[in-house]
């Protein structure tokens, strides 16, 4: 018992403290937030010293406890009767022997011999050994003639003590009970007359040792079986809190892995029931309220995503006769070809516009398609240029032979906007760069920088600079892209699961547009 | 000036592109359904058909199916991009090109002459004008394919695509440059045109479709024909 009580001290103190509050100072400092983490954290910084081992060790406390009092108090009264009982027997009938005594004095040594005999026959409750002490003469009824288990003291208690005295003593692991006993004349009333001759009783205690021992090994027998059986309920305790305690855990892993609909079982009416009641009540409510956010923003998604439809037919429309309006402007008055190559301009970029959102609309609603082929970059890139007569507007450090794994209209689309954007935004030249490297993991990327030399991006836009209709400068007129070019470009970055960022080259020397895209062909040729 | 059979349903885009065609001189026939479509079929004898996907009634994919049946008249679609599905279903059922709207007439025009000009301008610059390769008999002035002697009926893009891979048989064209130069699309087209043509074609020129013995695929760098 006493090494459990200790071995749960050991455990409480610092040292499992110390843990618990490294891993918490360890977590956060990770950033992770992944649910895959947090779970192992969690169960290591259970398993020192967790909710079961402590209600064990508390039933087992209390069994112990309980359980030594009772024995100990039970065996000390009990122990103290059975040699009470001995004790007082033996003081008792070893005096009435003595009284009984008719002694002639001085005394003689065969007549003593005698007398002594016939004490040492009539012990209680045990037999005994009688031993006398007459000046220097020592007589015993044994074959010792002094005893060796009487101890000075009780020689010197039992002269001056007319009543007698008696010790416990234990020799050799053997008890014995050792009664010292003058021989007295009454003379006259109270008054008593010393003989000199002092009588000793020696008497084994080994019976009411055995006694007392059988006692110790009952409330042994008890106790042990008792501290057995209080771990049952210990362990049925444990497991009653234990388990809505792990369901409990359970089910909020599970909500925070986004499975919200995620409801505990309440069984009884307990703290636990309530605490599962609560829980399975604020899941729902927050179900709820997820519900209806991810309802509202697939509304929102979905009504960009018609308005651009329909949006669309009317102008497929006015687009076929846009080129009928540039080509008879020339024949109207100058106020009405104004007007009328007003309305064909913005026609055209009206249907960018309308292109471009219904774009970011399937990009939203996940519909976007990658249709890869196996290109060589520097071409795919070279062709951009050219379709859009750029070519003469570009310096392009483009290798040959590096084939990329690519969507070629979503490619062309990353880099028109990222030219088109250097050439209207940033300043002349604008240069066009192609390499490869390697990624952390080995996998090779295809990197394409588009740089300028313009005076570079101000630092509180760059954080924006992919987002939808962004303007860097709120009271800039629009210019000639639509406003979700470069958000464009982003998506369809990512859908070739690259990257893609801006940042000012070093010196104020204009901005950088990087993306990086994986070869996915695993090898470089060339 | 080539006659256009225009099916469209959208009053706005019927008149628009009419209207822009007609301006450039093509003879145009606009209606807006798949029916009135197909019964002008024989009394305006279209150059070519310009057909929306989405028609009430009989849908653009049907009439392409059936104008497919018997006839090899260029199909160009007219389509919304992201109606991804109904690209690939509209290139399988046999169409030759697709426009997404909406369209400058300008961009419509240039893809009509392209569809047009894939049948008239077969170079014969000196070679032998039929061909024979394993079981198929090319004539690349008659322009007709005969597989065992049978005659297969080929929609221009399919003939345009066989005439051009067999020229060279064994070189590897890219599925871009096959944009380029049998559809006269830009370099960054869409690839599935090729892929869908491809598919027709040997549907009707191989033995086993699975296992392509004259348009083979080189993966990763793109088609090329035989060698045999």
């Amino acid at each position: 018992m006493r090494t459990l009580v200790k071995g749960a001290r050991k455990g409480a103190a610092p040292g499992g403290t110390g843990e618990t509050v490294a891993a918490a100072e360890r977590n956060p400092a990770k950033g992770s937030p992944t649910v895959a983490v947090a779970p192992r954290d969690h169960r290591r910084r259970g398993t020192p010293f967790g909710l079961r081992t402590r209600l064990i060790l508390a039933f087992l406390l209390v069994a112990g406890v309980s359980a030594v009092g009772t024995a100990g108090l039970t065996y000390r009264e009990a122990r103290n009767s059975v040699l009470q009982a001995a004790q007082d027997t033996a003081v008792s009938s070893f005096r009435d022997q003595i009284q009984l005594l008719t002694l002639t004095l001085p005394v003689q040594r065969p007549v003593l011999e005698g007398t002594l005999r016939d004490i040492a026959g009539k012990g209680k409750p045990r037999p005994w050994v009688v031993f006398a002490e007459y000046g220097t003469m020592r007589v015993s009824s044994g074959s010792n003639p002094v005893s060796s288990v009487i101890t000075p003291e009780l020689r010197r208690k039992a002269a001056g003590y007319p009543h007698g005295s008696f010790e416990r003593v234990i020799k050799d692991g053997v008890p014995y009970l050792t009664v010292g006993m003058p021989v007295v004349f009454e003379a006259g009333e109270g008054a008593v007359l010393s003989t000199g001759l002092v009588l000793y009783a020696v008497m084994k205690m080994t019976y009411e040792q055995n006694q007392v021992e059988a006692l110790v090994t009952a409330a042994r027998n008890g106790a042990l079986p008792g501290l057995a059986i209080a771990l049952i309920p210990a362990l049925l305790a444990a497991r009653s809190v234990l388990r809505p305690v792990r369901e409990l855990r359970r089910a909020a892993h599970r909500m925070g892995s986004g499975r919200l609909d995620t409801r505990i079982k309440v069984r009884g009416g307990d703290e636990l029931a309530d605490l599962a009641r609560t829980f399975n009540e604020s899941a729902g409510q927050l179900e709820r309220s997820v519900t209806e956010l991810r309802q509202a923003e697939a509304r929102a998604r979905r009504f960009a995503s018609d308005v651009s439809h329909e949006l669309r037919t009317p102008l497929a429309g006015m687009l076929a006769v846009t080129e009928v309006l540039d080509e008879d402007a020339a024949g109207l008055d100058p106020d009405t070809a104004q007007a009328v190559r007003l309305i064909s301009a913005e026609t055209g970029k009206l249907a960018v516009l309308v292109e471009d959102l219904m774009e970011i609309s399937r990009f939203d609603a996940q519909a976007a398609e990658l249709n890869t082929d196996e290109v060589d970059a520097a071409e795919t890139i070279r062709r951009t240029l050219r379709n859009r007569n750029w070519t003469d507007l570009v310096h392009t450090d483009v290798p040959d032979g590096i084939r990329a794994r690519l969507d070629p209209r979503r490619f062309d689309i990353v880099i028109a906007n990222l030219v088109g954007n250097a050439l209207r935004h940033g300043g002349p030249p604008v240069t066009v760069r192609l390499r490869t490297r390697t990624d952390r993991d080995g996998g090779p990327l295809l990197v394409t920088e588009v740089i300028d030399r313009g005076p570079g991006i101000r630092p509180e836009v760059l954080p924006h600079v992919f987002d939808r209709f962004y303007k860097a400068d709120a009271a800039r007129t629009r210019s000639s892209g639509s406003g979700l070019g470069l958000a464009i470009t982003r998506e369809n970055v990512r859908l070739h699961g690259g990257t893609v960022r801006a940042e000012n080259a070093p010196g104020g020397r204009g901005a950088v547009f990087t993306v990086e895209i994986p070869l996915g062909t695993g090898e470089v040729t060339g | 000036m080539p006659r256009v059979l225009l099916i469209e349903d959208d009053p706005s885009v019927r008149e628009g592109v009419e209207l822009g065609l007609r301006r450039r001189g093509h003879d145009v026939r606009a209606v807006a359904t798949g029916e009135a479509g197909l019964a002008a079929l024989d009394d305006f004898r279209p150059d070519l058909l310009l057909l929306d996907l989405m028609l009430p009634g009989v849908n653009g994919v049907e009439v392409c199916r059936r104008v497919r049946e018997n006839s090899q008249l260029p199909i160009i679609m007219l389509t919304a991009r992201g109606d991804d599905f109904d690209i690939v279903i509209g290139l399988e059922a046999g169409a030759d090109d697709y426009i997404v709207k909406p369209a400058r007439t300008q961009v419509i025009e240039a893809r009509i002459r392209a569809v047009l000009r894939r049948i008239d301008e077969q170079p014969g610059n000196g070679r032998p004008a039929v061909e024979f390769h394993g079981e198929l008999c090319l004539d690349r002035s008659a322009l007709t394919v005969a597989k065992a002697g049978r005659r297969l009926a080929l929609a221009p893009s399919e003939m345009r695509l066989l005439l051009h891979l067999s020229a060279t048989p064994a070189q590897v064209f890219s599925r871009q440059q096959l944009l380029e130069q049998v559809w006269e699309h830009n370099y960054h087209g869409d690839a599935r045109l090729v892929d869908a043509c491809v598919r027709r074609l040997r549907h009707k020129i191989e033995d086993a479709p699975g296992n392509p013995r004259y348009i083979q695929t080189l993966r990763g760098f793109g088609y090329r024909f035989g060698p045999l």
